[in-house]
């Protein structure tokens, strides 16, 4: 065991791992921490607390990551390297696991000009990879980057972002294969709509033996409406929504689409449980946490295993 | 070369509101060569000057120079008779021009009339783009000749990220993802291997981040 975090524990016992999502709020409103943990609570192994998700500034991810191993849940804590220098990285992380976090996810952050301060400076010191690396060595090796001992060093069970749709599709295998190098024990896709292209992706990871050396979860994202898939569709990066899913939802009425997304995710999930190297999914249900144990139960992944 | 783009004129004008006899100070070097801040542009600002000033009711006072250039004391010498005269400097050298002026002569008010954006080069006339960040420590060979230092929007050494999308960075669809010209580039040439390896943390001590950088060549110091 790396770290002996609940969702360590339920992958290596080869159970297929759930994972869910939890925006913080964009204010210190710890009730609305509470409230969307709730609806998350036993329908996962852990949740991603996400850092400043798409550069808009929201309460600090460890903080929400501590409200919620309070409320009896099981964090993973998101760390963007586009608002931390390399020291900050490793003051949070000791900071994050002295607080009983013990899962992180290592990212390289949205760009500021996406986001709520477009004319901030932002660091990328590190990136995402080399993050993984710092943190492996803290772990393993109970050193700083500069080979110092720690005093304590973080036992954390350490994640990686891949998006199997960005470009170029042949680079996007060998930079999972970097990322596992670098330190990642599991890893958790971007949302996945166009099954086909993923398919080929998760082909060419077990050619290369990396569903052996790494978990992989598969990302999923429910559509709430056409006009969400139209959008991802249009204008977020890296996104990929095949035209087949827009007109799934368009060929039902408007008051029924929210439940055809939620339908079209359970058959995802169906499909991922008998994919090889697919350890798991991971539900990001954005600001729907309320239907995350609809999606969950309909994949017939509920209960939750317990493990020791 | 350093590449700059001129100022506002009414952010110019407002400078140098108030003040009378004012000097236009151009530079022969990158700013020449990017259009920017060579004898011709000091021409054209010292005329769009001398029209909206005179339109304002105010006396013109706008004289005009361009030096070798403005990097180096010994041309920024060539001012010694006059700087003091005058109630404002405009230097349309890069970032340079104006701190090596005002060095030099203490009592002289110095304005910027350019802004500094970045070291490039001309794709074509009239497009520049950015090629370097300067850090101190040159790896583009690793990199199929490309920098993803000082192209990459995140400065990512291990790239492509997660938004890059045909062929494009995720801030822009008219920014170029470097990354993935360097993928591509790479496997054209039969070394993608080579970006299969992770590259470790950069030493950011010999770029800005070390602090204000100094050069000195016991060789050529007199």
């Amino acid at each position: 065991m790396k770290a002996g975090s609940n969702l360590e524990k339920v992958l290596a016992a080869g159970h297929f791992a759930v994972t869910g999502e939890l925006g913080p709020p964009m204010g210190n409103n710890v009730e609305e921490v509470r409230h969307k943990a709730g609806f998350l609570k036993g329908i996962v192994e852990s949740v991603n607390i996400t850092d400043n998700q798409t550069a808009v500034v929201r309460m600090a991810s460890w903080a929400a990551c501590k409200i919620l191993i309070d409320e009896g849940l099981e964090p993973n804590y998101q760390m963007v390297c586009r608002d931390r220098n390399r020291l900050a990285l490793m003051a949070d992380i000791l900071g994050a696991t002295a607080l009983g976090i013990k899962n992180v996810l290592c990212l390289s952050g949205d760009h500021q000009r996406f986001g709520s301060h477009p004319e901030s400076k932002n660091v990328y010191d590190l990136d995402s990879v080399q993050l993984l690396a710092a943190f492996q060595k803290m772990r393993d090796e109970k050193k700083f980057l500069n080979d110092k001992d720690l005093d304590g060093a973080p036992e954390i069970f350490i994640g990686a972002a891949s998006n199997p749709f960005a470009d170029p599709f042949e680079f996007r295998v060998p930079r999972l294969a970097k990322k596992i190098a670098a330190g990642a024990d599991f890893v958790q896709t971007q949302c996945i709509y166009n099954m086909d292209k993923f398919r080929e992706f998760m082909k060419r990871a077990v050619d290369k033996g990396l569903h052996e050396k790494c978990y992989i979860l598969a990302g999923v994202t429910p559509m709430k409406s056409v006009g969400m898939a139209n959008y991802m569709a249009k204008f977020v990066p890296g996104m990929d929504v095949p035209a087949d899913i827009v007109k799934r939802l368009k060929g039902v009425d408007k008051k029924e689409q929210a439940a055809e997304g939620i339908k079209i995710a359970i058959e995802q999930i169906e499909e991922f449980k008998e994919l090889e190297g697919v350890s798991g999914v991971h539900v990001m249900a954005i600001e729907w946490e309320h239907r995350a144990k609809e999606i969950i139960e309909g994949a017939g992944l509920l209960p939750r295993p317990e493990v020791d | 070369m350093i590449v700059g783009d001129s100022k506002p004129l009414e952010e110019i004008l407002a400078m140098i509101e108030g003040r009378e006899k004012v000097l236009v100070l151009g530079c022969r070097g990158c700013v020449t060569v990017c259009n920017v801040g060579g004898e011709k542009e000091v021409g054209i600002l010292a005329s769009t000057l001398r029209i909206a000033r005179k339109k304002n009711g105010q006396a013109p006072g706008i004289e005009e120079m361009t030096l070798e250039r403005q990097c180096d004391p010994e041309y920024i010498e060539e001012l010694a008779e006059v700087a003091e005269n005058y109630d404002a400097i405009i230097s349309i050298a890069c970032g340079v021009g104006p701190q090596f002026v005002s060095e030099r002569f203490p009592g002289a008010r110095v304005f910027p009339g350019i802004n500094t954006t970045f070291i490039g080069g001309a794709l074509e006339h009239g497009v520049w783009t950015e090629r370097c960040q300067s850090c101190g420590n040159c790896l583009v060979h690793n990199f199929g000749g490309l920098c993803p230092i000082a192209r990459c929007s995140k400065s990512l050494m291990n790239g492509p990220c997660g938004g890059s999308a045909s062929g494009n960075c995720e801030i822009s669809p008219d920014v170029p993802c470097v990354w993935d010209q360097i993928v591509k580039k790479m496997d054209a040439m039969g070394r993608l291997d080579e970006l299969e390896q992770v590259w470790p943390n950069k030493n950011w001590l010999t770029a800005r981040d070390g602090g204000p950088r100094q050069r000195v060549r016991e060789d050529l110091k007199q």
